[in-house]
């Protein structure tokens, strides 16, 4: 039994169905990948274990160390421990950056935002009193929503698509935030369609339709994601071409 | 006692004490401590409820310290009036911080009725700071007209920095000359029953002049706000820019009314507003980092009127 369980999930948004009868499990202390083209429903499920708005109203259920938390909101299931890096992250005009990252931390000290900034190869000097706003690049703002995430020493982090944005040069402090959080207890769920990114991982799912196509050793996946998924003109629509799932 | 609460108040026990920096302390309609530097004449003279000042800086005079200004009413009930008349000589900069401190407000009415005058090449910025009591029982009526000459800079900015808004009505208008440029800021978080009405007009008459009026309000519990923000360019390219948000929480009701006006084909002025709650994902963000709905709505706001 994984950390965090999501079972028999199905969801529709506007009369398409995105997540169908999906069952999916995460083991406490791994880097787990979320892999798929675009559309197969990793974002969704990304937002249907966070408990965002608009993202609630699913069959099934989702167990936190075996308790459902079906019924809790947002705040409560950060509460719980869970948190999440949208792929597009928010603007917040006139919040700093230092404000932004110790809203959420328990440790409030600039010592401890200094720390995170760091670890994510950003300069407190340059960055902390910068609001988190449309001054900052989209790769700025996305360092600075990992950072935040550091400072707070969740449970388990949903990453979603965290090289979104991101430039060559910075794609290492990405990682290395990815490693801290581990080397700190974290489990990892990283949703990405990038090779670059998998290969961070310890561990793999593969999505198709909204369901799970296939789990297990990461370069395994990434060999079928790699000569299957990428070339395939059916993306999403498996049934047209006979395929299981 | 009372200016001693003033100036803790308004937070400016260092420039009290500093004979280097320019200021001007009113408790109603008393002058309670004065201090000028060299090149800035300021003259008062007490009236019926309140205080006629004349401010003018001789040309070519840079003042390095800001001048502190403090129109504070101590007393529950009171009304205060400021006449105020400035006047700032070509190529000569200085910056104001006006103190607006009410603290024990109950039924307390200030208003101020403003002229200012900027001289060629002259640089005046003038930041308002309100500090009102818990109660709501303040009414604030500011109102200025500012005339830009050539090439002169102004910058305004109108904050609440504590307290219960209560009523406010302002109503600045600003003419810009050749290359002039102006920036007017309004900043102001309405709560309970708060009444918020604010009337920015620039009038961009010269040629390359420029201008910007921005507001950000919030509007929480059964808060109310209006805001008419007008901008005309009538010369050669003249540029101005309209920016208005309004944050609305519980039953609070905002509206934004931004007037473009452009009389001269190559000038150009561009305006947004938004209205409405909290943006979602701002929202969820922060709840995702374990803040309650009310904390993050308070951070986001707090960002917004920063």
């Amino acid at each position: 039994m994984g950390i965090l369980e999501a079972k028999n999930i199905s969801l529709s948004i506007n009369g398409n169905k995105i997540l169908d009868n999906l069952d999916i499990d995460f083991w406490e202390g791994y880097v787990h990948a979320i892999v798929g083209p675009n559309g197969v429903g990793k974002t969704t499920l990304g937002n249907v274990i966070m408990g965002l708005e608009g993202y609630r109203d699913f069959e099934g259920d989702i167990l936190l160390n075996g308790k459902s938390i079906k019924k809790l909101n947002v705040y409560e299931r950060a509460k719980s421990g869970i948190t999440m890096a949208w792929q597009e992250p928010a603007r917040f005009e006139g919040l700093t950056v230092e404000k932004f990252i110790k809203a959420g931390a328990k440790d409030k000290s600039i010592e401890k935002v200094k720390d995170a900034l760091k670890k994510v190869g950003m300069a407190p000097e340059v960055y902390m009193g910068r609001a988190v706003d449309k001054s900052l690049s989209g790769g700025e703002r996305k360092k600075v929503e990992l950072a935040s995430i550091l400072a707070i020493d969740p449970k388990i982090v949903i990453l979603d698509e965290p090289d979104s944005g991101i430039d060559v040069a910075s794609l290492e402090n990405i990682f290395n935030a990815i490693r801290f959080l581990k080397e700190n207890g974290a489990t990892v769920i990283l949703i990405t369609h990038s090779l670059e990114v998998l290969k961070q991982s310890e561990h793999a799912f593969l999505l198709c339709c909204g369901t799970v196509l296939r789990r297990g050793n990461v370069e395994e996946i990434r060999q079928y994601f790699e000569d299957k998924c990428i070339p395939c003109d059916h993306k999403n629509k498996p049934e047209q071409n006979g395929v299981k799932l | 006692m009372s200016i001693d609460q003033l100036i803790k108040e308004a937070n400016i026990h260092s420039a009290v004490h500093d004979k280097n920096t320019a200021r001007l302390v009113i408790n109603k309609d008393k002058v309670v401590d004065t201090n000028t530097v060299e090149g800035l004449k300021v003259d008062t003279k007490e009236i019926k409820d309140g205080v006629d000042i004349n401010i003018s800086l001789e040309k070519n005079t840079v003042v390095e310290n800001p001048v502190h200004l403090c129109f504070g009413v101590t007393h529950k009930k009171a009304i205060q009036k400021i006449v105020i008349n400035i006047d700032i000589g070509e190529n000569s900069k200085i910056d104001i911080f006006s103190h607006c401190v009410f603290p024990n407000a109950v039924d307390v009415k200030h208003i101020m009725d403003g002229k200012i005058q900027v001289g060629k090449n002259a640089s005046y910025s003038y930041t308002e700071k309100h500090i009102h009591s818990e109660e709501g029982g303040i009414t604030v009526i500011p109102k200025a007209k500012i005339i830009l000459e050539e090439n002169a800079r102004l910058k305004t900015i109108f904050e609440l920095i504590r307290g219960r808004v209560g009523s406010i009505d302002i109503d600045y208008e600003t003419t810009c000359k050749d290359n002039s440029v102006m920036e007017m800021t309004a900043k102001i978080d309405g709560k309970g029953d708060d009444i918020i009405k604010i009337k920015e007009a620039g009038n961009l008459i010269g040629k390359w002049s420029r201008g910007v009026l921005t507001s950000k309000v919030a509007v929480r519990d059964n808060a109310r706000a209006e805001i008419y923000n007008k901008l005309i360019a009538s010369a050669e390219f003249a540029r101005g820019h309209v920016d208005c948000k309004e944050v609305i929480q519980g039953n609070g009701k905002a509206s934004a009314i931004p007037i473009v006006e452009v009389s001269n084909p190559r000038a150009h002025v561009t305006h947004e507003a938004s209205i409405g709650s909290v943006d979602s994902k701002q929202l969820q963000t922060l709840m995702s980092r374990g803040l309650s709905e009310d904390k993050a709505v308070e951070l986001i706001i707090d960002g917004l009127l920063s």
